[in-house]
């Protein structure tokens, strides 16, 4: 948990000097007349973070807040592989998507989730990953009219408009 | 006197067996568009506008209206039992509304965020009848100085909100308005902070992109991680005993119901300001004018009722200026007023005159959408709650699911979808480590307003900053907002300094 | 096991539908909903406009398949047209413009958009600018417009739309013409700006009829003068710049385009819809209600439009030191 304060703080001081100095391609000082300049805003909020982040380091080395203080493990060991596993399949799931389309990688996240990580029977994981999709696409593209991704699957799709559009 | 018998002719229009049906059935379609993370009371609204076609131009806005307040209700649902704001006005219903859920009170959020919008919609449209000409005027005062004060103010109102970590919160603010100014900077006409490029940051980065992912993935992650598998989001229940109690309990949070509805009905009939800043403004009053603030973001009922209250009388504040002046008070009204001009009908002050049977049918249908509203929205609180019954390992799938298409359909992009994950990974690490992301989400709604108003503001003064502070109604506003400011600063100072023990 | 026992069938389904439904050939028709893409935000001008394009369209059974209305505004509309460009071949993919179809590619060399690679599907009208005082400010004609706002010099407040955008460019030629120093104010939306006019918190506006209508049936604003070639039949006493002596003429456009590389039959099939949409009465009444003017352009006479009307925003962009 020390470290990762340490580290945190770190990362997001980079990040706003990041951010400065992507801000600082507009104007940022004070234009006579006008008042700021287009990048003034974010830059000098943006310097506020580092100034923040500043301000965390050393309340770190003084060790005044609670995680700089804490002996445990980030992330514990026990729930550590749950939460990566979670996080991968979100990821491989969001990138399905602009292959296979929505209404492919929802029902295998799904699958996956409910039978294997949360290991339920069957049926009702095949049932979960069926009806998700199937009332999503009649709130969403039918009821509401959004369309939603479908990548190589949409002329899948063609019958089902011509006959609920 | 007239004022009432054109009311009452309103109703005589609202009854009728077509517009009746149309309010019921677009209260509870409203629902659930509000319920949806992601989607709010504008998706229902613009998706809906091209059937109403169908029907005649009064019967149309009034299915419109009960449309916006089903929805308006609905925001609160998702917001209490998923802790996800379905949309920027029910941000502020998460703080404490969460929590209840959390605590297995679901019931009484649910039943209290009904009760209080409510008790908004009832005043703000009794307010509206009486004095929307009037009102008018005020919101066509309210100039750029006037809305940076206003902005201040907002701010002001949720300095307390955060941790008792001072750096983390004040990064929290400050990133959340810096990645309020992603896009597109409108008083230079230049992008900016267009990271790598991409053109998905051309719109800037929505606030519900940021609050689905910190609020959706990142509280899922840690309620994964802080429940080891196999618990439910919550331990809720489910009686018609305690739904009685929890009527009874209203009364409780009358004080902040009754105010949240004043402060959110003003807010919301200024241009450009909308429900959103109502509601926060609504809540940090309640915080700071409550006898237990410290009780507040834990599940103080009254965090519920303030801003559910105020949300909604701010919908309806926002039709003020779009029915008087044809400016939308928020991205709703935006669209009911090209659905008015596709109808033929011209929003201005002349409306009043000149259009007497829409605009007083569309009052009357105000007060009826907002009855049924109510009354649809607690008949389903047996079924929300039975969904939050559910276990988790099935529950958490699907509201993931639900998050990501949630963050697409607004903007119809991926690039939307994958900053939701981005956000809500880093979100959960923040939050690891007690940084509070609450200020950041409510900076993001805020940065936009305040920074344009400001620099409107200067570029009218050339640059003087005594504009915010000499005009007239600007600066007793402003006043305001730098007392708010001070007060926590002095507490903090007279603090005595102890070494926080764990 | 069961999950290949409920998608086999599920997949033979589909196979036979879409055997069914491709049936015999005919024109061509949308095989999805059609993409109708705005670069403007919800509730300004071209958004009222694709949104009662639609609702002519869904009311009157032009188009089998529904037109699903987006907002892409970021960028001024960069957005938009990068995804358009992205959208190369797309069959499903159209798009309402409005200035920012010439002036952001010109502006932002960056994002490589060739306009003269969009499809012309249809030019639906000519958006009018006039030139609007408070009446409060007691002027009523041009000569006095200009008398008080040279006396104010550069305290003369001229609210309008983004920086670098239509408002932008005839507040530019105001200055220009009558040698002022009006300051140009962005606000975001033309009802925005025309409640600043109301409201007292700026000297002048540059507004379309449909922005200030209301404000104007309200004896609240007046328009002064008009930048279009004769005078607009609803506003009879707003002499043109023509008359006045300063030859200027300026309109919005609201054309609808396609995405690149479009296939000509879908292109036939969007310009037939459009055609049908100017012709309605719900469309040809709203044109006079608001001012609108210009007929309905389309296929090569609309490509050369652009490249004239382009070529005019060059012009006038490097005039003010835009680009």
């Amino acid at each position: 948990m020390r470290r990762a304060e340490l580290l945190m703080a770190l990362v997001l001081g980079a990040f706003s000097a990041y951010l400065m100095v992507k801000s600082a391609e507009l104007p940022i000082g004070w234009i006579p007349d006008e008042g700021p300049g287009g990048g003034a805003f974010p830059f000098w909020l943006a310097f506020g973070m580092l100034l923040c982040c500043v301000w965390i380091v050393a309340r770190w080395v003084r060790r005044k807040s609670p995680p700089s203080r804490s002996t445990e493990p980030y992330l514990a060991v026990t729930t550590r592989s749950t939460i990566i596993r979670v996080i991968v399949a979100l990821t491989l799931m969001i990138g399905a998507i602009h292959f296979i389309g929505i209404y492919l990688s929802i029902p295998l996240f799904l699958l996956y989730y409910v039978r294997v990580m949360g290991g339920h029977r069957w049926p009702l994981s095949v049932a979960v990953s069926v009806i998700t999709p199937v009332v999503s696409f009649f709130f969403f593209e039918i009821a509401l009219r959004i369309t939603l991704p479908k990548g190589y699957t949409e002329p899948l799709f063609y019958p089902l408009y011509d006959i609920f559009m | 006197m007239e004022t009432f018998d054109l009311l009452m002719q309103g109703f005589g229009i609202a009854l009728e067996p077509l517009n009746l049906a149309l309010v019921i059935f677009g209260c509870a379609l409203g629902l659930f568009i509000g319920a949806m993370p992601g989607l709010g009371s504008v998706n229902g609204v613009a998706i809906l506008l091209p059937m109403t076609f169908l029907v005649p131009p009064t019967g149309a806005i009034i299915f419109l209206a009960a449309i916006y307040y089903g929805a308006m209700y609905g925001g609160a649902i998702s917001s209490i039992m998923l802790g996800i704001p379905g949309a920027s006005t029910a941000v502020a219903t998460t703080f404490d509304g969460r929590p209840l859920a959390l605590a297995g009170k679901a019931d009484q959020a649910l039943i209290t965020a009904a009760g209080a919008s409510f008790i908004g919609g009832t005043i703000s449209v009794v307010l509206f009848t009486l004095f929307a000409p009037p009102l008018a005027e005020v919101a066509l005062a309210f100039g750029a100085a006037e809305e940076f004060s206003l902005m201040m103010l907002a701010f002001a109102t949720f300095i307390g909100l955060g941790g008792d970590d001072i750096p983390k919160t004040l990064f929290s603010i400050f990133i959340g308005l810096v990645l309020s100014a992603v896009g597109l900077d409108i008083i230079s006409g230049e992008p900016r902070l267009i990271f790598g490029g991409l053109p998905g940051f051309f719109h800037g980065i929505n606030f519900l992109v940021l609050a689905i992912g910190i609020y959706g993935i990142g509280e899922m992650l840690w309620t994964i991680e802080s429940s080891h598998d196999g618990v439910k989001v919550s331990q809720a229940s489910f009686s018609i005993g305690r739904i009685a109690t929890h009527l009874k309990g209203l009364k409780h949070s009358l004080k902040a119901s009754f105010m949240g509805s004043f402060l959110g009905y003003f807010v919301g009939i200024l241009p450009a300001a909308g429900a959103t800043p109502g509601s926060i403004m609504a809540y940090g009053m309640a915080k700071t004018m409550s006898k237990d603030p410290d009780s507040f973001g834990k599940g103080n009922i009254e965090g519920v009722a303030a801003p559910e209250s105020a949300n909604n009388a701010a919908s309806t504040g926002s039709m003020l200026p779009m029915l008087t002046l044809g400016i939308p008070g928020s991205p709703t009204t935006a669209i009911l007023l090209g659905g008015m001009v596709i109808w033929g009908l011209e929003p201005g002050p002349m409306l009043f005159v000149e259009h007497q049977s829409f605009v007083w049918g569309l009052i009357a249908s105000l007060y009826v959408a907002n009855l049924f509203a109510m009354l649809i929205n607690l008949a389903f609180i047996p079924a929300f709650i039975g969904v939050l019954r559910m276990p988790f390992t099935i529950l958490a799938p699907i509201i993931f699911v639900l998050c990501l298409v949630g963050g697409y359909a607004p903007t119809q992009n991926m690039h939307d979808v994958w900053l939701i994950l981005i956000f809500g990974i880093v979100g959960y690490l923040m939050r690891k480590l007690d940084y509070p992301l609450a200020p950041a989400v409510l900076a993001i709604v805020l940065g936009p307003l305040a920074e344009t108003s400001m620099r409107q503001a200067l570029l009218m003064s050339d640059g003087n900053l005594m504009i915010f502070i000499e005009r007239p109604i600007s600066g007793p506003i402003m006043g305001g907002a730098v007392v708010l400011f001070l007060l926590p600063l002095l507490k903090l100072l007279r603090k005595p300094r102890v070494p926080v023990s764990d | 096991m069961i999950k290949r026992s409920v998608f086999l069938p599920l997949i033979a389904l589909f196979s036979a539908l879409a055997v069914l439904a491709a049936g015999p050939a005919q024109a061509w028709e949308p095989k999805k909903p059609v993409d109708f893409v705005i670069m403007a935000g919800k509730g300004g001008g071209a958004d009222k406009m694709a949104r009662l394009m639609q609702s002519v369209i869904e009311k009157h059974g032009f188009s089998s398949k529904p037109f699903v209305p987006i907002n892409k505004p970021g960028g001024s509309g960069a957005e938009a047209l990068i995804h358009m460009k992205g959208k190369q071949g797309d069959n499903h993919t159209v798009m309402v413009t409005l200035n920012s179809f010439y002036t952001t590619p010109l502006r932002q060399p960056k994002l490589d958009v060739d306009i003269s690679t969009f499809t012309p599907v249809g030019r639906m009208a000519e958006d009018t600018f006039l030139l609007w005082v408070n009446v409060d400010s007691g002027i009523t004609n041009v000569d006095e417009f200009v008398a008080a706002a040279r006396a104010a010099g550069s305290d003369w407040l001229m609210a309008g739309t983004g920086k670098g955008q239509e408002d932008q460019l005839l507040t530019t030629f105001l200055n220009k013409a009558y040698d002022l120093k009006i300051k140009y104010v962005p606000f975001k939306g033309g009802g925005r700006v025309a409640k600043e006019l109301a409201g007292n918190h700026c000297n002048s506006t540059v507004n379309n009829p449909s922005e200030q209508l209301g404000f104007y049936q309200a004896g609240k604003t007046r328009a002064i003068a008009s930048f279009t070639p004769t005078r607009l039949p609803l506003f009879p006493d707003a002499p043109t710049f023509k008359e006045l002596g300063k030859d200027y003429v300026y309109f919005m456009q609201r054309s609808v385009v396609g995405a690149p590389g479009m296939s000509d039959e879908a292109a036939a099939y969007y310009r037939d819809v459009f055609a049908r949409v100017y012709a309605t009465d719900e469309w040809q009444a709203y044109m006079t209600k608001k001012s609108l003017m210009g007929g309905f352009l389309t296929g090569p006479k609309l490509k050369a439009y652009w490249a004239r009307e382009k070529a005019v925003h060059e012009v006038i962009l490097k005039d003010i030191g835009e680009i």
